[in-house]
């Protein structure tokens, strides 16, 4: 029973959440009353079974306790005309079905990733709220303090609370300014456990599996186009992730990458779903990325990639979000498929741009094409000036690793 | 002449106060208020909760965007303020995204706070969804 009892705590807990948040207007009062419904069903479902809606009956059983546990703290006047509204029984919220508890579960999602809280916030309040996972855990994965983590959440509950963030889903006129935010924080937290490679492996990955599970959560309420797209685009991505990284942490780039430990179901599933969201023909970059990701996934070898495809995909992109970070990967794209001339004359004229001066990336494909047009000592600068830039230790053995290697080549 | 009296201070200052020392500070702002409502000088006036409360909104390229915090830029004046009564943050914003400046600099938005004579410092009957969606 005890089994029992935490396989639907790990399925429904958060679900039961966003619904007491909702009928008790206040995080930490929801937290409390999650709680104590859980340590009631400990005490109770073994004698009594288990109810044939464990969530309803978790969510009224913990709306009594908090009622209950507000009661004794405050007067009963005051307690009356906070909470007996006239549809707030707990016989409103039994009867409500799964519907209510889903929409419940959009407004977490959407309060906590609101434009009023500060980036870092909104990351912690999803990790926290809607993933369940514990402070501890979520500073781990951000090498901070779960001191420090536990004040960024408490700040941010005092901010919905005292500046008044609703717990609602937006309307039609802000659905895709606050849809963009939510993806935005989810691709994040994708991003920090797929790319970041200095804090411990294993939280790293947890939070890559987060981001693809409240990928999957979301799609499941909210079926929209971008939402398949960047859902596919995280399939695709860590449907690799096995390969992209020797036993030793060193990164192995995409054409090098052993293909037979890419992840064939995940990368039919994401390819799928891209192919879904292309049909709509309301997509945006998320899904545009997918399929360039798709593509590449597909290719049996490197030297089969479609170029002439990712070409055109980045094209597309281009006409969407046209930020120099995707004018630099159409022009990696473009070398692939005219040759390295074509790419460096594209690449040269975005750092003449200045935007993207300071980023490393931008100097390591610069010396990887000048590498492979035999401009070896313009090639060791533009390494160095990579080198220079980049932060994560990883990349760097790689950049120093290719300086190292032309040193030999000419010596 | 209309003047407005803009109140600065270091919110440090004020967390380090007791319960006594704050209490009596809002007493004799509510003491105050009433002394220039007496001599007919107070047309309005409010406090403001702390600044970990405010979100500002800026518009630009017809684009709206709304962040957490008082970021306006130092080289950014105060020009003008609006009182609005808004349902929540999302209707602050989106009022405050009409105000014609909003594409030029920035608006700061912060709820108002009552000054109370009983110290009682936490208002549990304004959760902003407390009793809507039910």
């Amino acid at each position: 029973m005890r089994k029992e009892i935490e396989a639907i705590y790990a399925r429904d807990s958060r679900k039961v959440l966003a619904t007491l948040i909702r009928l008790l207007g206040d995080f930490e009062q929801a937290e409390e009353a999650l709680h104590d419904a859980f340590t009631c069903a400990l005490a109770q479902w073994p004698e009594e079974g288990i109810p044939a809606n464990p969530s309803a009956w978790l969510v009224s059983t913990g709306r009594f306790r908090a009622i209950d546990q507000i009661r004794r703290r405050v007067k009963f006047e005051d307690i009356t005309r906070q909470l007996d509204q006239p549809t707030s029984t707990p016989h409103a919220v039994a009867d409500s079905d799964d519907e209510m508890l889903e929409d419940d579960q959009l407004r977490l999602i959407f309060t906590c990733c609101h434009p009023g809280l500060a980036p870092e916030a909104q990351i912690a309040m999803t990790l926290r709220e809607v993933c369940g996972l514990t402070t501890e855990e979520i500073a781990r994965a951000f090498l901070t303090t779960p001191a420090t983590l536990a004040q960024r959440i408490v700040r941010a509950k005092n901010k919905i609370r005292d500046a008044g963030i609703p717990y609602e889903v937006p309307g039609p006129s802000q659905m895709s300014v606050r849809l963009d935010e939510v993806l935005r924080v989810v691709y994040l937290v994708f991003n920090e456990g797929y790319s970041a490679t200095s804090g411990e492996q294993v939280s790293r990955y947890q939070l890559a599996d987060e981001a693809i599970r409240l990928g999957r959560l979301l799609l499941a309420l909210l079926p929209a186009p971008e939402v398949k797209g960047l859902l596919a685009l995280m399939l695709l991505q860590n449907a690799r992730r096995s390969a992209r990284q020797t036993p030793g942490g060193n990164l192995v780039p995409l054409d090098q990458q052993e293909r037979s430990l890419w992840d064939r179901a995940t990368i039919q599933e994401g390819a799928a779903l891209v192919t879904d969201a292309l049909a709509t023909r309301r997509f945006g970059p998320y899904t545009l990325q997918a399929a360039i990701a798709a593509v590449h996934d597909e290719a049996p070898t490197a030297e089969a990639t479609d170029w002439p495809q990712i070409v055109g995909l980045y094209d597309v992109l281009m006409q969407q979000s046209p930020t120099p970070v995707v004018a630099l990967n159409r022009a990696v794209a473009v070398a692939m498929r005219d040759g390295p001339q074509a790419g460096l004359t594209l690449i040269d004229e975005l750092l003449a741009g200045k935007a993207l001066d300071a980023y490393h990336l931008a100097h390591a494909a610069r010396a990887d094409l000048l590498r492979r047009l035999g401009r070896i000592e313009e090639a060791r600068i533009a390494y160095q000036r990579a080198l220079a830039l980049a932060g994560q230790e990883p990349e760097r053995r790689f950049l120093q690793h290719r300086i190292d290697e032309m040193g030999a080549g000419v010596a | 002449m209309k003047y407005l009296a803009l109140v600065y201070y270091d919110e440090n200052i004020i967390k380090q106060m007791t319960g006594d020392e704050w209490t009596s500070l809002n007493r004799e702002c509510l003491a105050c208020v009433d002394g220039l409502q007496q001599q007919g000088h107070y047309l309005d006036g409010s406090a403001l909760q702390p600044v970990d409360t405010a979100t500002t909104v800026r518009v630009r390229d017809g684009r709206a965007t709304a962040t957490d915090g008082p970021f306006a830029e130092t080289k950014e004046q105060l020009a003008g303020f609006y009182m609005l009564e808004a349902r929540d943050l999302n209707d602050a914003i989106r009022l405050a995204e009409k105000i014609p400046p909003a594409r030029l600099g920035s608006i700061e938005i912060r709820p108002l706070r009552d000054i109370t004579p009983f110290g009682d410092d936490a208002p549990q009957d304004d959760r902003p969804w407390a009793d809507r969606n039910r």
